[in-house]
């Protein structure tokens, strides 16, 4: 992969020399404690340091509420307009993110195709940036601490630089448009972007371990610990809110006032929900909070791992940040392989 | 940017076909049979599905539902969809007058393993609202009986007024190329034509060979507990059970995520599953 070196002095005129290669999106500080991906007017606003937005950037191909069809009685349902060359840039997206935006990838496609999901996939290019992890990142059990693909660009942060990763034909024409801010990168550089990967290692505080994780939780499906956190969990759903993987959602008709048209719209919903599971004629499959929890973690843990052949978790930290119950993956994970080992 | 292969379909897999209701048959109380016929000629004459398959169904303005076929595909021209009124969604249609246009999309759903199951006996076992994906099974079979041995239909319902497609599977008790036991669990007038008792009592009327026989099963869940229980007595091997499950299908895609069983969705890997799947799911039966 070809490698080049961004002085830091120089981003703020490459990310203004972006702007021809579509509207850029990118993290902004919202107060002390909140990042968020946002649409940049002032390049200024955007802030690389961040640690992690409170909701990833799924939020821009499958928004929390979409529409898919207008509708009228004669007509029946027909597809909204979609711009379809309308370009974006994506810009600051760490690691886990990329990961979390390829296991969408995998669900959205397949035999049935969703074109409202990748129509924008194709018209972003996504630039990711290095990060340090905090005290709620488990990236590196998950295997997605490091990214090689699903960008088209990454900036790595080396203190006074950045070294610029070019992976696509898109990207490359990025940098060629500002080639006088990039600089070749040098012998000291390269050891200086090993020894800072090499460093992230130690920021580390947690650690989910994957080991054998899926025919644990068939061995522990009728663990009581399901029934303990049955109990903590408020059923709020905000750990599939703020979930880059979690893609549950939700259709119905909204019928304008004039009573004869409308839009059918799509919205996010989550597995924690009472009536997730619940069914014409009253049947609720998962009735009870405790069933709800588990299927969570069961479907990102044993049912994505059997489908897909790794688990559709990215170790971000959002669902333990945003959990008012306190409830935390890698606490839950670790109890239920100690009821294992019991 | 995506560069993945999946830049060449323009289709979209969430569009609603156009169908008129053509018919509006009453069946027992609250249940009713709606046949359908596309408004698009081409989409009409290439609409194919397998019993067992499902359409999602939209009622304009309301919403979408998964319905499954009543109809056999060696009837084709119209789709039939047997709907009983239990929600906002059946509500709506049951306000809708005839001729009214509705939203239909699919086939969804594996359907039966006709390939699979073809040269075989084929055991039917309904009951209730079950016999509504069966019996697209069922005219399937006897429009081509030359592809089964034995055909053989075990169908209850708790009283003959409760009887789905009661007068037209009554006709079949006189047909000697297939075995059609219907019961009732009370006749309390004694004027019922058929059995009378629960539906596993009728495994006790005949024999079949479970190595070369397919059971089909759809009812409500405590029937498939019974039902299979009988048919492990019987020696069948569990890939030869199969059943059709229900759970809340939104998408019919495998995308809403709402139809999760384990690892499969029910509205792609299912709705029929074999008993060796039920078993080995968690909460799937």
């Amino acid at each position: 992969m070809q490698i080049v070196k961004l002085p830091k002095q120089n981003l703020d005129k490459f990310i203004k020399s972006l702007s021809k290669f579509g509207q850029i999106y990118a993290p902004i500080k919202k107060d002390a404690n909140t990042s968020l991906f946002s649409k940049i007017e002032d390049s200024s606003q955007i802030d690389l340091g961040y640690n992690r937005t409170l909701l990833p950037p799924k939020k821009y191909f499958l928004p929390p509420i979409d529409t898919m069809f207008k509708f009228s009685a004669e007509a029946g349902y027909e597809e909204m307009e979609h711009d379809l060359n309308e370009k974006s840039i994506l810009l600051g997206v760490h690691s886990c993110d990329i990961h979390g935006l390829r296991i969408l990838d995998l669900v959205f496609s397949g035999r049935y195709v969703d074109n409202y999901y990748f129509t924008g996939r194709k018209n972003t290019s996504i630039i990711g940036v290095s990060c340090i992890p905090d005290d709620m990142c488990f990236c590196r059990s998950m295997g997605t601490d490091f990214v090689e693909n699903g960008f088209d660009l990454f900036l790595s942060d080396i203190d006074q630089s950045y070294l610029v990763r070019i992976a696509t034909s898109l990207g490359d024409d990025m940098v060629r448009a500002s080639q006088s801010l990039f600089k070749e990168v040098g012998k000291e550089e390269i050891e200086e972007h090993k020894k800072k990967s090499n460093e992230m290692q130690k920021h580390f505080k947690i650690d989910l371990e994957l080991y054998n994780l899926p025919e644990i939780l068939d061995l522990e499906y009728e663990s009581k610990t399901w029934e303990e956190i049955g109990e903590k969990c408020l059923s709020c759903g905000s750990c599939s809110m703020v979930c880059p993987t979690c893609y549950c959602y939700d259709v119905f008709d909204e019928l304008s006032l004039d009573g004869k048209t409308g839009e059918r719209k799509r919205r996010w919903d989550s597995c924690l929900f009472k009536d997730y599971a619940l069914v014409a004629g009253g049947t609720n499959f998962r009735s009870e909070r405790s069933a709800r929890v588990k299927n969570r973690y069961f479907h990102k843990h044993r049912g994505f791992v059997a489908q897909y052949g790794k688990p559709s978790c990215v170790g971000c930290g959002r669902c333990i940040q945003s959990c008012p119950a306190k409830i935390n993956i890698v606490e839950v994970i670790t109890k239920i392989r100690s009821d294992a080992y019991v | 940017m995506y560069n993945g292969n999946c830049a060449s379909h323009t289709d979209n897999i969430y569009q609603p076909h156009l169908a008129r209701i053509v018919r509006r048959l009453p069946q027992i109380k609250d249940h009713r049979l709606f046949q359908l016929r596309f408004e698009d000629s081409e989409i009409r004459q290439n609409f194919s599905y397998r019993p067992g398959q499902f359409v999602e169904l939209s009622i304009i303005g309301t919403g979408e539902a998964p319905i499954s076929i009543s109809s056999s595909p060696t009837r084709p021209g119209v789709i039939e969809l047997c709907v009983r009124r239990i929600g906002r969604m059946t509500e709506a249609l049951f306000r809708l007058p005839l001729n009214s246009l509705v939203g239909v999309r699919g086939p969804y759903g594996n359907g039966f393993p006709l390939e699979q199951m073809r040269g075989n006996n084929l055991l039917i076992v309904a009951g209730g609202l079950g016999m509504a994906p069966l019996r697209s099974l069922l005219w399937y079979a006897l429009d081509n009986r030359s592809l089964f041995k034995e055909v053989i239909l075990m169908f209850g319902a708790k009283v003959a007024e409760e009887m789905l497609f009661k007068y037209e599977l009554l006709t079949l008790l006189d047909r000697t190329d297939m075995r059609c036991l219907l019961t009732v669990d009370k006749d309390e007038e004694g004027t019922w034509p058929a059995q009378v008792g629960v539906v596993t009592k009728l495994f006790d009327l005949f024999e079949v060979d479970p190595k070369i026989t397919y059971a089909a099963v759809c009812g409500p869940p405590i029937m498939y507990k019974f039902v299979s229980k009988k048919l492990l007595e019987k020696k069948f091997s569990k890939d030869r059970i199969l059943m059709s499950l229900e759970r809340k299908m939104k998408c019919g895609v495998g995308k809403c995520g709402h139809c999760m069983i384990g690892y499969k969705y029910t509205c792609i890997d299912g709705p029929i599953f074999t008993y060796w799947d039920a078993i080995n799911l968690p909460e799937m039966i």
